[in-house]
């Protein structure tokens, strides 16, 4: 297990237990109830503490080097159906966005999303999960051929940004978000979207437009990095947790403001914690979707998401 | 504290600079171009704000813009009351409406974008144009309402639509809302694209960040003045991540069209003809003189 500072006390309690444990299956003293006690202490220190996370703390769960990342999910959800396809047909197969076909129950979606590494090696292969044009045109090429067979689509944000390459900004960075923007919001078919780490900005927005966008307990979604923002409007680095406050991306704040439109819950201690329960709440969260979803004609979905998008805004007069 | 502020309370309502008074470049006898030429005010506004000698085009706003574009400089403007809140009460070195209100003050415009119906060369056009000089032309809730209600127009009375994009991006203290303008400002593009209405997009210096990433590049054509900063990420982050040496003209409008993103680059005294030529051409329509 990594433990993030904020969960040092935790980290500290769990080794006394397991000394505690070693204690009294290796000796003649009776410790069950200083085991106990510990481990009662244990369970109020984790409620304490997860159950009061700091925005910026959230931010650092999103990013926890334990998370499942998309592609766990879709093993976890799709087992061997998944079929991943590869390729924008225009340049190359980006790393960094992958997509493809599988079954969750007995229904086939195009599931596309933002993949990250887990050790230095497969971080550098999936750049960090920052995806260049080729990636999200990759995306588009799948979506199209969802709407072609009427195969819904789910998408999985899990980005720390669009990458901001020489060679991305050669190759229409811009372009190639804003085109994925305006192609999603007339898909004909039902797009549901989850943001599973980060949502920054238009890298994430680039595969987000969905007819039901939720996002897991401990992400965040906002229109730029609480680090990036700290840069710019305080010209410091050190003012991301004043950030993080103040851009409401936590994903009750965004609930909120109806900018999503549910919160999958996490188990205590975060989505790594217990990944089985928490692909098991994302699998229901998306069955539930899609049996909503299902029932509207075309017409109805793309115009319903037109409207949802269009009343996006707060300003007076 | 109601009498302690009176003295500097609005006796009357309202704004009172008529738009036509507002100007975004800065005033003076004279004007000194980046290559140092130095040119004569009047002149520089006869020649459409393009320094003469070097074709330098200056910034100008949303004022030089319709002045450019509408006949007579005659136009009706949309939603000229709608102004930001402050929903996320954002906070950084400056409180948001006091950032709004010095912007308000210093520019006199209500926000980033202004809208508008006029003719241009004897037909209907619809225009939003932003303004770098309102915090930097950033898009929040109300450039994203001022867009769509420009745009619902346009669908409605089937009119060319046109938006002049100058803008540093989604504007932060608006954070996900601003984010969310890009799919908002999208969907309204893209009920005008199935209505077949033309969609023209001008990206002036500089259009970056979300504005690019949303109705800047979505143009039916997208065209630039020269030399014009456009990108996604900005020269400095670009260089910052990548640690590489940056081309010459890289993310100028010449670059843009030289990568296939750009229909054409046109000087600002002929944008007015340019646009208007593609619009007869496009809706085959007899060709304007």
């Amino acid at each position: 297990m990594e433990y993030l500072e904020f969960e040092l006390p935790i980290k500290e309690l769990e080794q006394q237990l397991q000394k505690c444990q070693i204690i009294g299956s290796e000796s003649e003293v009776d410790v069950s109830e200083t085991c106990k006690q510990i481990e009662q202490k244990l369970k109020d220190t984790k409620k304490d503490i997860y159950k009061n996370l700091t925005p910026w703390q959230r931010v650092q769960m999103s990013r926890h080097p334990e998370r499942p990342y998309t592609l766990d999910y879709i093993e976890a959800l799709c087992g061997d159906t998944f079929l991943e396809l590869h390729g924008d047909r225009g340049f190359k197969d980006d790393k960094a966005m992958i997509g493809g076909l599988g079954k969750i129950g007995d229904q086939s979606y195009m599931i596309i999303g933002q993949q990250k590494g887990t050790n230095t090696k497969t971080r550098q292969y999936r750049n960090f999960g920052m995806a260049n044009p080729e990636g999200y045109r990759k995306a588009l090429r799948l979506m199209k051929s969802a709407e072609k067979f009427g195969i819904p689509v789910i998408t999985l944000l899990d980005t720390p940004g669009a990458y901001p390459g020489l060679e991305a900004e050669e190759r229409g960075q811009g372009e190639a978000i804003a085109r994925n923007i305006l192609e999603m919001t007339r898909l004909k078919v039902p797009i549901i979207t989850i943001v599973i780490g980060e949502g920054a900005s238009g890298g994430a927005l680039g595969i987000g437009v969905g007819d039901k966008v939720m996002m897991l307990e401990n992400t965040w979604y906002s229109v730029i990095s609480p680090e990036s923002c700290s840069s710019i409007l305080w010209r410091s680095w050190e003012y991301k947790e004043q950030a993080a406050e103040a851009l409401k991306l936590t994903a009750s704040d965004m609930k909120k403001m109806k900018l999503v439109d549910e919160i999958i819950k996490e188990p205590l201690g975060g989505a790594h914690s217990n990944r089985p329960k928490t692909f098991a709440s994302v699998k229901s969260a998306i069955e539930k979707a899609y049996d909503e979803l299902k029932k509207l004609s075309s017409t109805d979905l793309v115009s319903q998401r037109m409207d949802k998008y269009s009343q996006m805004g707060v300003y007076k007069g | 504290m109601a009498d302690t502020m009176a003295w500097f309370k609005r006796k009357e309502k309202g704004i009172h600079t008529t738009t036509e008074e507002k100007k975004d470049i800065p005033k003076g006898l004279w004007y000194k171009s980046p290559t140092g030429k130095i040119v004569d005010s009047k002149e520089l506004e006869k020649n459409f704000y393009v320094s003469p000698e070097d074709g330098y085009h200056v910034r100008i706003g949303s004022k030089e813009y319709f002045e450019i574009l509408f006949d007579d400089n005659k136009f009706k403007e949309f939603d000229k009351d709608l102004t930001s809140k402050d929903p996320l009460k954002f906070e950084d070195t400056k409180k948001y409406p006091e950032r709004l209100k010095a912007a308000q003050a210093k520019t006199n415009l209500t926000d980033a974008v202004r809208t508008a119906v006029g003719k241009s060369k004897g037909k209907d056009l619809v225009i939003a144009c932003m303004d770098f000089a309102f915090i930097g032309g950033s898009m929040g809730s109300v450039v994203g309402e001022k867009i769509a209600r420009a745009a619902d127009y346009a669908l409605k009375n089937k009119l060319p639509f046109m938006i002049i994009s100058k803008s540093g991006g989604a504007r932060m203290m608006e954070a996900a809302l601003s984010l969310m303008q890009l799919a908002k400002t999208s969907v309204k593009l893209a009920q005008l694209a199935d209505a077949g209405i033309p969609y023209i997009s001008l990206c002036t210096d500089p259009t970056t960040g979300g504005t690019t990433a949303s109705f800047a590049m979505l143009g039916d054509i997208n065209i630039s003045e020269p030399g014009a900063l456009i990108g996604f990420a900005g020269p400095r982050i670009v260089r910052d991540t990548t640690g590489k040496d940056l081309p010459e003209d890289f993310q100028t409008a010449e670059f843009l069209l030289e990568h296939g993103f750009l229909d054409f680059i046109t000087h600002r005294k002929s944008l007015k003809d340019k646009v208007n030529q593609y619009i007869d051409l496009i809706t085959n329509q007899p060709m304007r003189a």
